[in-house]
């Protein structure tokens, strides 16, 4: 074979595994060895709602924490950017690592509760109730800023015993029907329940815009309105359990990319 | 409050016809639900759209109780001339949420 053949059929080869890459990274990107985001679950019309940064109304959220992040609050007359400046180099990477234990207190803290201490401790400013417009424009806006990088909290060290109690409340029957979220989101995820396709339970689109809801949500909403769907009596918000619960879900859910706001139905 | 989103091209030639898309957080409450105590919950929804091309209004609409919570309302207009768009929705307590836009038509 002449040489300039050779060389010919060398780029084509090198060009046509560019390809086979591309695409599947293109479709791996919302699955990772088995774990699937609940965006493969979605119909073509929601993924393309979630993809619009202009039509996906979770960015309502993330407009109005983008002008609370600059908002001075409290008897300190400093904002969150006081301390954090531009939160789009800042905040990058920050929501992939919560829930994560804070080691001056000994205690696993979720993002919500992170901001409130900050709001508490630097701003001398009143916490933000839980599940508040506020508080959720808030996380919106800085998970939004770890956009498509993958979920790597640490479930060892000093959160390992909150990561076995989450995993444990993963498992553990509750309520009349007595079910455990492993049932339903580990052995029966992809299969049917009435007209609806049970995903993974995955956490990394959180806070997600839900249709059912007409609203903006929080993963303590989400696991109240899953406790109540089981007819369990729901843990009141920002509580210890659910933070737990919220850990071993982001392990559970490493390496799928962030993707706050996500579109639920 | 959260505000409004609009979104149209910043620039366009006269005579184009130039898509505006405009996106309001509201609840749009029917009137028709309850809540978990079993009251009822009171109708509360945008009922007019407007949008004004320099003071004349170029686009209306009128919502009823069954368009969704933050309503996403996408619509077109011919670019005339420079100048400033005002978009505006008012909810049946009267309050009205307003935003604006400019545009360059050369």
């Amino acid at each position: 074979m002449p040489w300039h053949l050779v060389a010919l059929s060398a780029v084509l080869v090198v060009t046509y595994a560019a390809l086979c890459l591309l695409d599947a990274g293109a479709s791996a990107q919302y699955s990772v060895e088995g774990r699937r985001s609940g965006y493969t679950y979605l119909s073509p019309e929601n993924q393309r709602l979630q993809d619009d940064d202009f039509a996906n109304p979770g960015l309502l959220w993330v407009e109005q924490g983008r002008e609370l992040w600059r908002q001075t609050d409290g008897t300190s007359h400093a904002s969150c950017a006081t301390c954090h400046g531009e939160a789009e180099e800042s905040m990058r990477g920050v929501r992939t690592r919560y829930p994560r234990v804070d080691s001056q207190r000994g205690k696993l803290i979720n993002l919500e509760q992170q901001i409130n201490r900050c709001r508490e401790v630097h701003l001398q400013a009143p916490a933000y109730p839980y599940e508040s417009a506020a508080l959720l424009a808030l996380t919106t806006f800085v998970s939004w800023q770890s956009r498509g990088l993958p979920m790597a909290v640490h479930s060892d060290g000093p959160a390992a015993p909150f990561f076995a109690a989450g995993k444990h409340f993963f498992h553990q029957r509750r309520g009349q029907l007595d079910l455990a979220c492993a049932h339903c989101h580990d052995q029966h995820a992809g299969q049917r329940l009435r007209g609806e396709v049970i995903s993974q339970g995955q956490t990394n689109g959180f806070p997600i815009y839900r249709h059912l809801w007409q609203t903006l949500g929080s993963t303590h909403r989400m696991f109240a309105w899953c406790n109540t769907a089981v007819r369990a009596e729901p843990y009141p918000y920002g509580d210890d359990v659910y933070v737990n619960l919220e850990l071993f879900l982001a392990w559970r859910g490493r390496g799928l990319p962030v993707e706050t706001p996500a579109i639920r139905r | 409050m959260i505000k409004p989103r609009v979104r149209l091209p910043s620039t366009a030639s006269k005579g184009e016809v130039i898509e505006i898309k405009t996106l309001i957080s509201h609840p749009m409450e029917t009137g028709y639900r309850r809540d978990a105590q079993g009251h009822m919950i009171p109708h509360h929804i945008i009922h007019t759209f407007t949008c004004t091309y320099n003071g004349e209004q170029v686009f209306r609409a009128d919502w009823h109780p069954a368009v969704a919570a933050n309503p996403y309302l996408a619509f077109y207009t011919v670019a005339t001339e420079s100048g400033r768009l005002r978009f505006e929705w008012i909810d049946d307590t009267g309050t009205v949420y307003a935003t604006e836009a400019d545009i360059t038509v050369v």
